[in-house]
């Protein structure tokens, strides 16, 4: 029942949006941006950090640091919060918070797998997962040997079970079909994702389909350009589109025959919410790319905090959370191996 | 006015006179200055640095370097707490140690202990193999040997499901694989291992589907908790052996136990091998048993030499980390071989403060003395209450409703004896308070001990008020005597009551049915008014009017407070423009309400004082009939009801349009004599006053009055309403313990039976201590708070200073624990 959410919200979500918004108070603002841009050591770094949020998380690791500890440390609080509010959380909500995770998932999957192709020591691969996306038998992955062993074996009891039905084929893995599985879990979850928002109806539909629409079409524009002098076909291609967002239909039939990169930017140039984010870059520039899709997100994702009883906020904070941890990973990068002049090149401010 | 202005100077009343100061000391001896100054805790600093971030601070390197050590400090202290240790320090034992010292001191304990830890947890996990094979030894074992009883059974079974005949490379496996033995010539293997006990399910599953179901999974719960070497916690595990066969089974099978982090164990089959190898992991065992326990040992006395030395430790690292960070508020000057400080300090606190200064010039060998000057302020001076254990809690809930402006007149003077006293009104009952007494008493007496240790929230407040709690137990005591309440029963303890029966039938105890044949009762109320008919509107009649005098002279001491601090503050305007009509319109309609009161109790008038109150307003030339208590009181009245309306304009126009006066003539330049006496405040308060004069307003100045004025007259109304509560809740309290009295005690005890008697009391008990002792309380409390902060404090209360919070140890020492 839209415009009705004022009435009944509260009863169930009240409490975990309190303390969504009261979590999303403690994101680094510019200002501790600024200062931490101006850290010359890691130690520098830590010392700023004790004075925020993270505080008790880094003030008891001994002192040489390391990047990696400053970002796991971070991602242990993002977790912990995440944990809390599943704990406290109710259906539906529950399976909200539990969809946000799955992404994370499959890009563990891959990851696992990749990994194992390359031989590389599960535990080892098992510490660079994401703890947002680990599931129990996450481990047993390295054992599969093709796409059917791999849903057979492990997946079957995931949640992503469900996603693995266009990509089972007997085929062995190899590193070009392993990123068509994630390119092809990814659109399935996104459109499961995007069905279970229109499902909750209200100002949570209305507010994920505009932010996951752009993930949709981000992750086409993507999708299109790292596949761009490949043997990946067009119709293969087209396929791996979720089939959703703004640039769908008629924008992915463009994407699809695109050749080079100033193609793709003519084809967004046509949608005028993604016409900012081209006239930024000079032609046939790519790199930064990135960094303008995803300062768009974090306009978006901070936007939906404007509005109140929906499902949004916690998805915009956990996104939010992670672009907070994607700058201070690069901060810390950027500080420790002494390239202090890129170190704006990556950061996306958050307010 | 002679009399008045040659009053003594209240100090009580005032907080300590502040003064500004700034202080150059010599880089050399910084340290040992502010270090001193931190012992002495009088100077608060000011942050001079506020624009830079922590990190481009001048102490930086040091305040990471303490940070570091603290940190250190609380890994220590966890391993303590981890090994069940206590430490205990003894504080007396203080040896100077520099902070260099204490730093490699701290580096090669933690060295050592980091060492000694990876060697016991070496160990540990050697141990835990050992054990967990041990324990596979004993399930696993049991599996097979009941297996080859079964045998044939079971190699029918397996047959029927699977069983590739033969497999060629099992010979040679035999000899490599330690794992897996063949059993029997058809190439069962088994894998045998142990795995915990929450995972169990999922692995079964797990090895179910990649085998295919061709598997046999048999598992015992192990009996022994098995510490995990991560988290240090006791975890349930199981013992599991699959039986499988193939090549590809077995790699897949062995990938899967690594995956779920089973630990695999070889068992040989043989009976006798088993044995035998269950004897070498024994020995093994109890040997490194020993080992472990004497590493745990060696690392519990390393500990404990730590944990003798922890607080004293943890102590000096943040006064250390204190000194830094206040060392960090300082500037360097221009030459950059002094530091700069500025900071405000108590008056009287300058010699100490100078005397200190010089010890640590003369300390630290410096050539240079320490400069120590007062600069002017352009912000308003903290203020500073000196207080002691007594008066602290009532100094607190007065700050609690906002801290006081600079030299304001200070109410908690006042709330130390009114407060209680209020409270007690509405809490009358000489039992109850006893018992609050007894708590009070209770929590006074274990002072020293529960001062030094950590309480809960709650009973941290019950602490923090224990003065509070006896000054309210005593007059509760006292109010209870006047209201002759003990637990509801009255007792006839000041004598005999004086009035007796008219005749013989008179049980049920009317007042009418009484006569009074002796003097009154000597003190409180008469034991005989309770259970009568009129019990209730005569203490209703005296609680009432008793309350409106309470109220009135608590709202009279305000106003009278605000003319002590317009004196103080040389502030003549408000003096003759707020503070007289004020007292004109509250004393001429509610002082003479307390007027009435007072004589109708001295002369027994039946005068009804509504009446005379309410015609005083509507009719106030009628004649007053039966209600008039005194001669002259229609004059009296009609005087006092045209003071009362002249008080209105006077306290709203005069003062804005003076204000504005003032105000052009001074832009004209012309009487800056004038201006000293209604802009004083400019020195105690001069960013703000410049500000205010500069951008004067009169629309939002004459507003301003327009508001007080109307607060203050709608105010004088609802204030002395509301000082009603004293009266609501204390017939609140009285009928609560009447009811639990006689509604359950005495009807409890009508039965003859033992049970409803216990029950009785049970409850009795129960809701005395929970719904009198404690809700009451805490009600009562509320209420009075209230009259405190609202109708008392809004008279003359500005409280939008700031506390003085000096740099000191002591207050550091306390607020990290």
């Amino acid at each position: 029942m839209y415009g009705f959410e004022a009435m009944t919200f509260n009863i169930h979500g009240g409490y975990l949006e309190a303390i969504v918004r009261g979590h999303r108070s403690g994101l680094l603002t510019a200002a501790d941006y600024n200062n931490l841009c101006q850290c010359e050591t890691l130690d520098d770094i830590k010392m700023h950090l004790t004075a925020t949020e993270y505080g008790p998380y880094l003030q008891n690791e001994p002192s040489p640091l390391h990047t990696t500890t400053i970002v796991e440390k971070c991602t242990l609080k993002l977790v912990d919060e995440y944990k809390h509010m599943l704990c406290q959380a109710t259906e539906p909500l529950s399976t909200f918070l539990e969809y946000i995770t799955y992404g994370h998932m499959i890009d563990n999957v891959v990851l696992i797998v990749t990994g194992t192709l390359h031989e590389r020591d599960v535990q080892e691969l098992l510490e660079k997962c994401h703890p947002l996306g680990m599931f129990d038998s996450i481990a047993t992955l390295a054992v599969a040997q093709n796409m059917r062993e791999l849903y057979r074996l492990v997946l079957v009891d995931t949640p992503l079970a469900p996603y693995f039905s266009e990509c089972i084929t007997s085929e062995d893995l190899d590193d070009m079909n392993i990123e068509i599985m994630r390119n092809t879990l990814y659109k399935a979850y996104l459109e499961d994702f995007y069905q279970f928002c229109q499902k909750l109806g209200g100002a949570t539909a209305e507010i994920m389909s505009d932010l996951l629409a752009f993930e949709a079409d981000r992750r086409a524009v993507n999708i299109t350009i790292n596949s761009i002098g490949t043997e990946l076909t067009r119709d293969d291609r087209r396929k791996l589109y979720s089939s959703f967002g703004l640039l769908y239909p008629y924008g992915h039939e463009e994407l699809a025959i695109c050749e080079d990169i100033d193609q793709v930017r003519a084809v967004m140039e046509k949608y005028p919410p993604y016409q900012p984010i081209f006239s930024k870059l000079s032609y046939g520039e790519s790199q930064m790319l990135d960094k303008a899709f995803y300062e768009e997100e974090v306009k978006r994702l901070c936007l939906s905090f404007e509005q109140q009883f929906h499902y949004a906020v916690f998805f915009a904070y956990m996104r939010l959370k992670e672009q907070e941890i994607r700058n201070l990973m690069w901060i810390s990068e950027c500080v420790a191996q002494n390239q202090k002049s890129r170190v704006h090149d990556s950061v996306v401010f958050i307010f | 006015m002679e009399l008045l202005k040659n009053l003594p100077e209240m100090d009580l009343m005032r907080s300590e006179k502040m003064t500004f100061v700034q202080l150059i000391i010599p880089v050399e001896s910084a340290h040992r200055a502010v270090s001193y100054l931190g012992e002495l805790g009088l100077l608060q600093f000011r942050d001079l640095n506020d624009d830079k971030s922590p990190f481009q601070r001048t102490f930086v390197n040091q305040v990471k370097r303490c940070a570091e050590m603290s940190r250190k400090l609380r890994f220590f202290k966890d391993q303590i707490h981890k090994a069940g240790l206590s430490s205990s320090a003894l504080p007396t034992l203080q040896p100077d140690v520099d902070l260099e010292a204490l730093e490699t001191q701290l580096a090669e304990h933690e060295h050592e202990l980091i060492e000694m830890n990876a060697n016991s947890e070496k160990l540990q996990q050697t141990y835990n193999e050992l054990l967990e094979f041990k324990i596979v030894l004993q399930k696993a074992g049991v599996f097979l040997v009941s297996g080859k009883s079964y045998e044939a059974e079971e190699g029918r079974e397996l047959e029927d499901n699977v069983y590739p005949s033969d497999y060629p490379e099992s010979t040679s496996l035999l000899e490599q694989a330690t794992q897996s033995v063949p059993s029997n010539p058809s190439g069962l293997r088994f894998i045998s291992g142990i795995i915990p006990k929450s995972k169990v399910l999922l692995f079964e599953r797990m090895l179910f589907r990649a085998t295919r179901g061709n598997l046999l999974f048999n598992q015992a719960p192990a009996d022994d908790l098995i510490m995990d070497p991560v988290s240090s916690e006791m975890v349930e595990k199981t013992v599991f052996v699959v039986f499988f066969s193939g090549e590809q089974a077995r790699t897949k099978i062995l990938k899967i136990c690594e995956a779920f982090g089973a630990n695999c164990y070889p068992v040989p089959e043989d009976l006798t091998k088993q044995t035998q190898i269950t004897q070498e992991v024994l020995s093994r065992l109890s040997e490194l048993e020993t080992t472990l326990d004497v590493g745990i040992r060696q690392r519990n006395a390393a500990l404990h030499s730590i944990g003798f030395h922890l607080t004293i430790w943890m102590n000096m690292v943040k006064r250390e980390k204190a000194v830094f960070d206040t060392l960090n508020m300082l500037n360097f000057d221009v030459t950059k071989k002094c530091l700069v400080g500025e900071g405000w300090c108590p008056v009287f606190a300058k010699p100490q403060i100078q005397e200190a200064l010089q010890r640590a010039t003369f300390d630290s060998n410096s050539q240079v003395g320490i400069i120590f000057h007062v600069m002017d302020a352009v912000e308003s001076p903290p203020t500073y209450f000196r207080t002691n254990a007594f008066t602290n809690a009532y100094q607190e809930i007065v700050d609690a409703y906002g801290v006081a402006r600079y030299q304001e007149a200070n109410p908690a003077v006042y709330t130390v004896i009114t407060f209680p006293f209020l409270f007690a009104v509405m809490f009358g009952d000489w039992g109850h308070g006893i018992c609050l007494l007894l708590g009070a008493l209770v929590l006074i007496a274990r002072e020293g001990k529960l001062s030094s240790q950590k309480l809960g929230s709650f009973m941290e407040m019950l602490f923090g008020g224990r003065y509070v709690l006896l000054l309210m137990s005593l007059f509760s005591i006292y109010c209870g005597l006047i209201y002759n309440e003990f637990f509801s029963v009255p007792y006839h303890i000041f004598g005999n009551s004086a009035y007796k029966c008219r005749d013989d039938e008179c049980s049920d105890a009317y007042t009418v049915g009484l006569i009074k044949y002796r003097d009154a009762y000597p003190f409180g109320v008469d034991p005989s008014w309770r259970g009568s008919r009129s019990e209730l509107p005569f203490l209703n009649s005296l609680k009432m009017k008793m309350s409106i005098l309470f109220g009135v002279a608590q709202m009279n001491l305000g106003i009278m407070l605000s003319y002590f601090n317009s004196i103080y503050f040389n502030n003549s305007l408000d003096i003759r423009y707020q503070f007289v009509p004020q007292m004109i319109f509250l004393n001429s309609l509610f002082g003479y309400l307390s007027l009435l009161i007072i004589i109708k109790w001295c002369t027994g008038s039946q005068a009804d004082l509504y009446h005379v109150m309410i015609y005083m307003f509507l009719s106030p030339f009628d004649d007053l009939g039966e209600n008039e208590l005194f001669w002259g009181q229609r004059p009296l009245q009609i005087l006092l009801l045209l003071a009362a309306l002249v008080a209105v304009p006077w306290m709203l126009f005069p003062k804005p349009f003076i204000l504005r006066k003032l105000h052009t003539e001074r832009f004209q330049g012309r009487a800056y004599g004038l201006l000293r006496s209604s802009e004083i405040d400019t020195d105690s308060e001069p960013g703000s006053a410049r500000h205010h004069v500069e951008e004067f307003n009169f629309s939002e100045v004459f507003v301003h009055q327009m508001i007080h004025s109307i607060e203050f007259v709608l105010g004088s109304v609802s204030n002395t309403a509301s000082y009603l509560r004293l009266w609501a809740l204390s017939l609140a309290h009285s009928e609560l313990s009447t009811v639990f009295y006689e509604k359950v005690l005495l009807l409890a005890w009508g039965y003859e039976n033992i049970l409803i008697r216990l029950v009785g009391l049970a409850v009795f008990a129960f809701a005395t201590a929970f719904i009198l002792l404690m809700m009451e309380t805490l009600s009562a409390f509320l209420h009075a708070l209230r009259l405190h902060w609202v109708e008392f404090q809004n008279k003359f209360y500005g409280g939008d200073g700031y506390k003085f919070k000096p740099f000191s140890f002591a207050a550091i020492a306390d607020d990290e624990d």
